[in-house]
C-alpha cells in the first residue's frame, strides 16, 4: 500500500476531492489555509469549484446554495471564521442539507491565537447555531484519520442530510505524517452530483417545484420537523456512534481525550504502565454523539477519570455526564496554544495514583 | 384584445402581501418572462427574509429560501453548481442594501452570472416599518419618527450607481412599477437581465422603485403619488451600466 507525506491539512483537501467533493468555498484564515490553496488547484483540475468567498459568511451560504441544488460540496475555517458561519449552519441544518464543515481549531476566545486549541468543543457539540439541531462531529487525531473522516463525513452528511463537522485543530493541519488514500481512492464514482429528489436544481417541467426552505410558520409543521431531524439523529448515534479504548481492562485510572491530546495521553499511558501504575485510555472518535456507552464500559474496573484537554476543560462535561457523576473526574489542560506534554500529564496520574 | 389570465408560472396561491403593494406586479412580471422564455424548468429562485420570504410559495420554478442579507452568496452556490440553469435572487432594500452589502457587492465585483431583482421600497416591511438603508432624508419610519436625520442616521443609499462602478457588472437598470407604462418598461429591463444571463454576460440587477402604503402610512394611491414625488427624483430611473461584451 503506497503512502504520501502530506500536511494535514493538504491530506484533507485530497481526500475531499477523492470522495467526490465537486465544490469548495472558503475564505482565508490561518491555522488552515493550506486547505483552500490546495484546493484552488486541484479541485478546479478535477472539474470541480473552487471559490474565495468574500467572508466566512459568504463561504457558508454559497455552500448553502451549491448544496440545495444536491451538489457534494464542503467548507473549511478557524475557530473565529466557525462563529461567523453559525448563522449558516443553523440553516443549513433547519433546511436538511448535507456538507461538511471542517474547523481546524486555533485559540480562543476572539482573535486568540494561531496555535492549536481545542476551545470550541462546547461551540461544536452544543451550539453550532440558533435553534434546537444536534450536529455529527468527527475528530481526528491522526492525518490519515484526517483523510479517512473526511471520507466518511461526506457519507454521513448525505445519508442523514445533515452538515457534519470534521473539528481538527492547528496539530493536525500543519502536521505531515505518511497517508494512504487506497480506503476512499475510486470510491466514490459518481460526479458529486445526485441530484436528490429533494434538491432544487430545476424541475425541467418533469416534476413538481422543489422547496429548500428552513421556514414553518405552522407550529404543527416546525414542531414535526424537529422531532423527525431528532429521530434521525438518534438512528445516526446507533449507528456512527465511535471510540477506542486501549489498556481498560485492569485499568484504575482511565485517561481521555481527544484529538491530538489524544496521542499525548498514550504516552502519558505508557510511562505510567512502565512505573506499575495501571493507567488505560479511552479516545472520543465522535463528540457529538458523544460515546457514552462506551466510556462506562471503558471505566468499568476504574476508580478515577482524568480528561486532558487543550481548553479550560469543555469535553470534561461529557465525561462526567456520561458516567451519571458516579466516578471522580479530575481535569488536566491547557491553553494559549500550548500543547500539554507526556510528563506534565504523567505527573497528574502520579497524584490521582 | 387577448385575455388576461394567470401565468403559469404563477401559482394560484393568495399572496399575503399588503393592499397596493406592488410585489404582485413584479412576481406577475417575472412568471411571465418565465413562461415567455419558457425557462420555468431551469430556473432557481432565491427568496431574501423580508416580505418576499415566501415568494417560494408564489413561483412554479424550484426555489429556496435564504438567510437575511446573503441570497447572492447562496445563488452563487447554485449557479457554480449548476451554470447552466437560470438563477435569480429577489430581494428587498433591507436585505440587500443594508445586512447582504457585502454580498451583493461580491457577487457583483465577480461578475456572477446570475440576476437580482431588488425592489426598493425605502422601508423595513415585514418587521413593521423601520428606516432602511434607503429611506428617504425626512421620511418617518418607526425608527425615525421624526424623519430620517441625514446628520444623524446618515444617507440613502444609490445600489445602481454604486454596483455600475464594477467591472463585474453587466446590466444595473432602475427602473419602477407605479403606472402601466413603466409596468411594461420593468418587464422589459427584467427580460434584458434574464437575457443577460442566459448569455453568460456576467451579473445583472434591476433595481424596482415599490410602494409600501402600509408602512407609509398612505392610501395606494397616495403611495404611487409619494414614489413619483418623492422616491424618483433621489433615485433617478434609468440604465446604470450595461455592457454587451465583457
Amino acid at each position: 500500500m503506497s503512502k504520501t507525506l502530506m500536511k494535514g491539512n493538504e491530506a484533507l483537501a485530497e481526500a475531499a476531492i477523492r470522495a467526490g467533493c465537486k465544490c469548495y468555498f472558503g475564505y482565508p484564515i490561518t491555522p488552515q489555509n493550506e486547505i483552500g490553496a490546495y484546493m484552488s488547484e486541484r479541485i478546479r483540475k478535477n472539474g470541480g469549484v473552487f471559490l474565495q468567498a468574500e467572508s466566512e459568511i459568504g463561504a457558508i451560504n454559497m455552500v448553502y446554495g451549491c448544496s440545495a441544488t444536491g451538489t457534494r460540496c464542503m467548507t473549511s475555517s478557524s475557530s473565529p471564521g466557525v462563529s461567523l458561519k453559525a448563522e449558516g449552519i443553523s440553516y443549513l441544518a433547519g433546511a436538511d442539507l448535507p456538507c461538511v464543515i471542517v474547523n481546524v481549531q486555533r485559540g480562543g476566545p476572539g482573535l486568540g491565537t494561531i496555535q492549536p486549541s481545542q476551545a470550541d468543543y462546547w461551540q461544536t457539540t452544543r451550539a453550532m447555531g440558533h435553534g434546537d439541531l444536534r450536529l455529527p462531529v468527527l475528530a481526528p487525531y491522526s492525518v490519515q484519520e484526517m483523510v479517512d473522516m473526511t471520507a466518511e463525513a461526506f457519507k454521513i452528511a448525505e445519508e442523514f442530510r445533515t452538515p457534519v463537522m470534521l473539528l481538527a485543530d492547528g496539530l493536525l493541519g500543519q502536521m505531515m505524517e505518511p497517508v494512504s488514500f487506497n480506503e476512499i481512492g475510486g470510491e466514490n464514482k459518481d460526479d458529486g452530483q445526485s441530484s436528490p429528489n429533494w434538491a432544487a436544481s430545476g424541475h425541467k417541467n418533469k416534476r413538481e417545484k422543489n422547496i429548500i426552505t428552513s421556514l414553518f410558520l405552522d407550529p404543527i409543521e416546525l414542531e414535526t420537523a424537529i422531532n423527525e431531524r431528532f429521530e434521525r439523529f438518534e438512528e445516526l448515534r446507533a449507528k456512527y456512534t465511535r471510540s477506542e479504548s486501549t489498556n481498560t481492562d485492569d485499568a484504575d485510572i482511565i485517561v481521555t481525550a481527544y484529538g491530538s491530546t489524544a496521542r499525548v495521553i498514550q504516552s502519558a499511558m505508557e510511562m505510567a504502565r512502565e512505573e506499575g501504575i495501571k493507567v488505560g485510555t479511552f479516545r472520543p472518535i465522535t463528540l457529538s454523539p458523544f460515546p457514552e456507552k462506551a466510556l462506562k464500559e471503558a471505566t468499568k474496573s476504574a476508580k478515577k477519570v482524568l480528561v486532558v484537554e487543550m481548553s479550560m476543560g469543555q469535553m470534561v462535561d461529557d465525561v462526567k455526564s456520561a458516567l451519571e457523576y458516579k466516578l471522580p473526574v479530575e481535569f488536566f489542560g491547557r491553553q494559549g496554544g500550548f500543547v500539554p506534554g507526556p510528563q506534565e500529564i504523567l505527573e497528574v496520574i502520579r497524584r490521582m495514583k | 384584445m387577448p385575455k388576461f389570465t394567470r401565468p403559469n408560472s404563477l401559482t394560484d396561491n393568495h399572496n399575503h402581501y399588503c393592499p397596493g403593494c406592488t410585489h404582485g406586479i413584479i412576481h406577475r412580471l417575472i412568471a411571465e418572462i418565465m413562461d415567455e422564455m419558457d425557462i420555468q424548468g431551469e430556473t432557481i429562485g432565491v427568496c431574501p427574509v423580508g416580505c418576499a420570504v415566501l415568494a417560494y410559495d408564489y413561483f412554479k420554478c424550484d426555489m429556496i429560501q435564504a438567510s437575511h442579507g446573503r441570497a447572492p452568496a447562496v445563488a452563487t452556490g447554485v449557479k457554480r453548481a449548476k451554470p447552466e440553469n437560470l438563477v435569480f435572487t429577489y430581494q428587498g432594500d433591507g436585505d440587500l442594501a443594508a445586512i447582504g452589502t457585502a454580498e451583493i457587492v461580491h457577487a457583483a465585483a465577480r461578475g456572477e452570472n446570475i440576476t437580482t431583482i431588488f425592489v426598493n421600497n425605502a422601508i423595513y416591511g415585514m418587521t413593521g416599518g423601520q428606516m432602511a438603508p434607503t429611506t428617504m432624508p425626512g421620511q418617518k419610519t418607526q425608527t425615525s419618527p421624526s424623519g430620517r436625520d441625514t446628520a444623524l442616521e446618515g444617507f440613502p443609499i444609490r445600489v445602481c450607481e454604486m454596483l455600475a462602478t464594477l467591472d463585474g457588472v453587466a446590466l444595473a437598470e432602475r427602473v419602477s412599477v407605479h403606472d402601466a407604462k413603466h409596468v411594461n418598461a420593468t418587464k422589459k429591463a427584467i427580460r434584458k437581465a434574464f437575457e443577460i444571463q442566459k448569455n453568460k454576460k456576467g451579473f445583472s440587477i434591476i433595481e424596482i422603485l415599490s410602494t409600501c402604503p402600509t408602512n407609509w402610512g398612505l392610501t395606494p394611491n397616495k403611495a404611487v403619488d409619494w414614489l413619483k414625488s418623492d422616491l424618483i427624483p433621489y433615485y433617478p430611473l434609468g440604465v446604470y451600466q450595461e455592457r454587451s461584451v465583457r
